[in-house]
């Protein structure tokens, strides 16, 4: 999946929790409106990029319900756990 | 020598003085079967104690039945906590029974007691070792019974909460003696999966036997060292169990559990989107701020009129124009009146005037006025106009200018 140009390699690595911190944080910083005009542009770029990183990460996640096998070993196994399996 | 007789209330009194300064007998328990047992209108409770070989009476009165959590029945095995004194009217010394409880749950209300006060001591219930909830778990572990309606709940409401979320089973006894050795291994297991962010270890609802693996020391001890944070989820609105001190996070039911270790993904999604609002309603206020700067300045004069002052200087030449024809127009109307004084002038000034007065034109071959004694050769022919009639003439000497 290519990566969106506004993002730097430092915000492509964020968890969703990280990247909606510092998300929050531009806003706070734009709102405050004592920013140069080149840094208030620069800032919404970031946002934008990192609002949508949140977005890859809402989506990323695959649906999915397992169960594991063989607790006792080192990496146990998982296999698909069917919702007709709980009586 | 006579002893001194007692009455046989002094006696009593002194008894029940020795009695009552006994260490042991003022604050005790006793464990025996229930018999005799008599509820008397007043709300007090009479009944005995006994065993294979003794017995004791016991009261216990109405203020301290009222908490009894239990119906006592005749042959039960309690156990009974008060202090021993004297009935002085019967001469009998009796239990004072303030608490009571069924011989097997005491024991198991004691052990749980005596447990969460030694962990306590530990430190493993401390709100310092307490972990916050990751806000996007990658994947979410059940620690529960494959079959019953705790998982499926926890399913419902995780997958309502949160569509495409990764759930991980660790299946596990949750009763029973076997259950909590099952539940440290199935906890141990899961955490152990990659990806794995929070856990949910629980059970439904059950009277404190069914739930008493969840008060078990080891399961604490894995729960509290256990590198992911663990919800707990135990199905007991009021009661807790040592796991759920043990837990990062207490939740009353397992359907609680998955709403506080999944999140909504409609909230979070809201929660971006109005970030992406705010900032472009920031970013507009700040583009209308340099905006309305760049106005004001273009409203001063200087940027407003830039050609005005070109514009003033060319309606100054214009003006000037204007009367400088106004002026000659004028003069010519002003000369119409001299032109007989002017033509005179102009007479005067006339070649041909000039000419009367004595002066000759000389020109050369070509008709061209000579001026410049050296522009002919002698021997040029030159024409010479006088006032009346003209000479032909030929050159017979050049003398230039003196300089």
């Amino acid at each position: 999946m290519p990566k969106p140009k506004e993002q730097s390699p430092a915000t492509a690595a964020l968890t969703f929790e990280s990247a909606l911190v510092r998300l929050e944080q531009v806003v706070r910083e734009l709102e405050s409106g004592d920013r140069t005009l080149e840094e208030s542009l620069r800032l919404f770029q970031e946002g934008v990029g990192l609002a949508r990183l949140c977005g890859q990460r809402l989506d990323e996640a695959e649906a999915k319900v397992e169960k594991l096998l063989d607790m006792q070993a080192g990496e146990p196994r998982t296999v698909p756990f069917a919702a007709g399996d709980a009586q | 020598m006579r002893r001194q007789a007692l009455t046989v209330r002094a006696l009593t009194l002194y008894v029940k003085g020795v009695l009552d300064r006994d260490e042991l007998l003022t604050d005790l328990w006793v464990q025996g079967e229930l018999s005799n047992f008599k509820a008397h209108t007043s709300g007090h409770l009479y009944f005995t104690l006994k065993d294979e070989v003794a017995q004791v009476r016991c009261v216990m009165f109405r203020s301290a039945a009222q908490s009894l959590r239990f119906r006592p029945d005749h042959g039960m095995k309690v156990l009974a906590h008060g202090y021993i004194s004297v009935y002085e009217r019967d001469g009998n010394y009796q239990l004072y029974v303030r608490e009571m409880e069924p011989a097997g749950l005491g024991a198991l209300h004691l052990a749980y007691e005596q447990l969460k006060e030694k962990l306590g001591a530990e430190g493993l219930f401390d709100a310092a070792r307490k972990r916050p909830l990751p806000l996007l778990p990658r994947k979410v572990g059940l620690v529960t019974s494959p079959t019953g309606a705790a998982l499926r709940d926890m399913i419902t409401v995780a997958q309502r909460r949160f569509p495409n979320v990764h759930l991980v089973l660790a299946p596990a006894q949750v009763q029973g003696a076997d259950a909590p050795a099952s539940l440290v291994q199935a906890l141990r297991a899961v955490a152990r999966v990659p990806g794995m962010d929070v856990v949910i270890i629980g059970r439904g609802g059950g009277s404190l036997e069914e739930l008493w693996a969840f008060n078990d020391e080891q399961l604490a001890r894995a729960i509290a060292a256990c590198p992911v944070p663990v919800v707990s989820a135990v199905g007991h609105e009021t009661d807790y169990t040592i796991a759920d001190f043990a837990a990062d996070v207490r939740a009353a039911t397992p359907s609680a559990a998955a709403e506080l270790a999944v999140p909504s993904k409609a909230e979070l999604r809201g929660a971006v989107q109005m970030a992406l609002g705010r900032m472009e309603k920031a970013l507009r206020h700040r583009l209308q701020r340099e905006r309305t700067r760049v106005l004001v300045l273009a409203q001063r004069p200087v940027l407003r009129r830039p050609l005005d002052r070109v514009l003033q200087q060319r309606q100054r030449l214009d003006d000037l124009g204007r009367r400088l024809s106004l002026a000659v127009a004028g003069g010519v109307r002003a000369g119409r009146g001299d032109l007989a004084q002017l033509a005179g002038r102009l007479e005067a000034l006339s070649p041909l005037g000039v000419l009367a007065r004595g002066y000759a034109i000389a020109l050369d071959r070509n008709g061209a006025v000579v001026r410049d004694a050296t522009s002919v050769r002698p021997g040029a022919e030159v024409r010479v106009l006088l006032h009346r009639g003209r000479l032909a003439t030929r050159v017979v000497s050049v003398e230039p200018a003196d300089l």
